[in-house]
């Protein structure tokens, strides 16, 4: 079983990003369960939602406290909640932020882990350019795809196209496929470096 | 079919396969996407005919349910906590008078302190209401088991109500099967009520009863419920063979053939408690899990039966009887009650309190090393208890309890697990 934690702040769509990624793992023949932890549900308030991905029938129903992977929607988060909660040594975190680990001054705090296995993207930037709002969870679920490997980039604008009319669809997708190419860029330029 | 949705998306699809009539229901959290989605149905008219009527307020959702089901309608409503208890004087008329509504309850804890996580107090208010009440396991289940409340509803002139956990269910995500209409339609025959408002036939419904003949009128209801233990395993037998999976019935076991502690559980934390179980299994430990899917009737014979053989019970349970303890356990006592085995009673996810696999598997380990009290509270925070009595024993005016804890622990918000 693979679980992924996502936090971000009331009006982001981190409630809406698990729940896509389920169906994008559903989509990809995995079983997946997505849920909310629900707080004080207001606009800017941190809120937490979790998606657990397995090759089998899932039925625990606990939140996940040791994640495989962590999505952070806000960087401003890193400040003000304990989001490395848990998180596994060898696992996966997927920042949406423009600056590097170094620069949000993790560099320290990641030092053990993978470094192919974390990563930022300006998700909101690229929302902004093809949503025209600030709704970062499709770009992250798209660079999430070319991280973990748990999720297909098609069965992301599949599940994107399922949950949005066609327009937002559309500007969703634009913003997942271009997250998703940003990541596979990093990770030819990481190979030709070793090389 | 397959789908990946919301456990509420799941729920009102599978009651608009049921064709009702009339649809009322007053919106509260956390059952509210249930009907919205019934609501979309109508407007749209992918489901018709049906009337989906605003309500002011749950008393009324009950009442209009009442009214449309004694003209011979399928009704349907949704509630949760407060809500249902607001509308409990109209819930025991509802089965008084042998109406066949059937009611999604999203479970939700009861306020004061308000709070609008799960738990099953809501539910547990009206286990002697005299309605039939399933509790599902999982989204799959609770699809389920509507289908086969409205059947098992008409068949008995009874109210049945569908409990799954509220957020926990309602809000995931999972992979449901759908059914196909035609499906439905042929495990749920058209409704054929055994009493109707007709103005070609008048009756009137609801007469005054007095002491000739109450106490008569009350057992049958009784005897509905017993009637109720007969029929609902034949339903899923019929179920399982139009639709191909197994749900409903009065009970589920899980590895109980030859354990020793077995663990007794209502609704969605089951599949937490069985992948518990699994654990302890790996490690040689003879425990199962067995699930209560009809809560009332209470199915004592098919609980002594499953029950009996094992050396301890434990409850897990999301509610409590202030003053006393459990009370799924005192139930599950009936079933045991000139049997040896101690029945353990364990209050767990109060308010939305997250019910850990790692707490279970400690809690499981002391209950085999015999150690569990009589009454225990899964994860209760002494610290947290103590403090707040200790200011009322040494402050008159030690002020409110809820907003005293939540001073003492220094924040508002709910933490992650």
């Amino acid at each position: 079983m693979f679980q992924v934690r996502m936090h971000g702040r009331g009006g982001q769509g981190v409630v809406t990003g698990a729940e896509m990624l389920s169906v994008a793992a559903f989509l990809g023949g995995k079983h997946a369960q997505a849920f909310p932890s629900f707080g004080s549900e207001r606009t800017g308030a941190p809120v937490v939602a979790f998606c657990r991905i397995a090759d089998t029938p899932i039925r625990l129903r606990e939140p996940i406290v040791a994640p495989d992977a962590l999505i952070i929607q806000d960087p401003t988060l890193l400040h003000q909640v304990d989001v490395f909660a848990g998180l596994r040594r060898d696992g996966y975190i997927l920042i949406n932020t423009a600056k590097s680990f170094a620069q949000l001054g993790l560099g320290e705090f990641v030092k053990g882990f993978h470094p192919e296995r974390l990563l930022t993207v300006p998700a909101t930037d690229l929302a902004v350019k093809h949503v025209g709002r600030p709704l970062p969870n499709a770009a992250l679920l798209g660079a999430f795809a070319a991280l973990g490997g748990q999720i297909s980039l098609d069965a992301v604008c599949r599940a994107i196209e399922s949950r949005f009319d066609e327009k937002v669809a559309r500007g969703n997708v634009a913003a997942a496929k271009e997250a998703y190419e940003i990541v596979r860029e990093e990770e030819r330029l990481a190979e030709t470096h070793h090389a | 079919m397959l789908e990946q949705c919301e456990g509420s998306h799941a729920v009102a699809h599978a009651v608009a396969l049921c064709r009702p009539e009339v649809i009322c229901a007053y919106p509260i959290s956390p059952q509210t996407h249930i009907v919205e989605g019934l609501g979309e149905m109508v407007k749209s008219g992918v489901l018709e005919p049906c009337e989906f009527i605003n309500v002011e307020s749950e008393f009324a959702a009950m009442s209009v349910a009442i009214g449309a089901s004694a003209a011979g309608a399928r009704a349907y409503t949704a509630t949760a906590s407060q809500g249902l208890l607001f509308m409990a004087e109209a819930v025991y008329n509802a089965s008084g008078l042998g109406l066949p509504i059937v009611m999604t309850v999203a479970n939700r804890a009861i306020g004061a302190p308000i709070n609008i996580w799960n738990d099953h107090t809501d539910s547990m208010a009206m286990r002697d209401a005299g309605w039939i009440q399933l509790f599902a396991e999982s989204n799959q289940e609770a699809l389920d088991l509507h289908v086969q409340a409205f059947r098992i509803a008409e068949e008995l002139s009874l109210p049945v109500m569908v409990c799954m956990d509220g957020f926990i269910l309602t809000h995931a995500f999972e992979r449901v099967d759908l059914p196909e209409q035609a499906q439905v339609d042929r495990f749920l025959p058209r409704y054929t009520p055994r009493q109707v408002l007709d103005p070609n036939e008048p009756v009137s419904i609801g007469a005054m009863v007095g002491p000739e003949a109450f106490t008569e009128v009350r057992y049958l209801a009784h005897a509905k419920q017993l009637q109720a233990l007969q029929l609902m395993p034949l339903v899923a037998g019929e179920f399982r063979q139009v639709f191909g999976r197994d749900a409903g019935g009065l009970i589920s076991s899980y590895r109980t053939q030859d354990a020793e502690t077995i663990v007794v559980a209502l609704g969605s934390v089951l599949g937490t408690i069985k992948d518990t179980v699994d654990e302890l299994r790996d490690s040689g430990l003879r425990i199962g899990a067995l699930g209560i899917t009809s809560f009332r009737p209470f199915p004592i014979a098919a609980l002594r039966a499953a029950l009996i053989h094992a050396s301890r019970i434990v409850v897990v349970e999301k509610c409590f009887a202030v003053g006393i303890g459990g009370i799924v356990s005192r139930d599950v006592r009936m079933a045991l009650r000139d049997r040896p085995q101690p029945v353990n009673t364990v209050v767990a996810g109060l308010g939305g309190r997250a019910i850990t696999k790692s707490s279970l598997h400690q809690l499981f380990i002391d209950a085999m090393a015999d150690k569990l009290e009589p009454l225990t509270f899964l994860d209760l925070d002494w610290g947290i208890v103590n403090r707040v009595l200790e200011r009322e024993r040494t402050t008159r005016r030690s002020g409110p309890v809820a907003e005293g804890v939540l001073r003492d622990i220094g924040m508002v918000a709910s933490r992650i697990g």
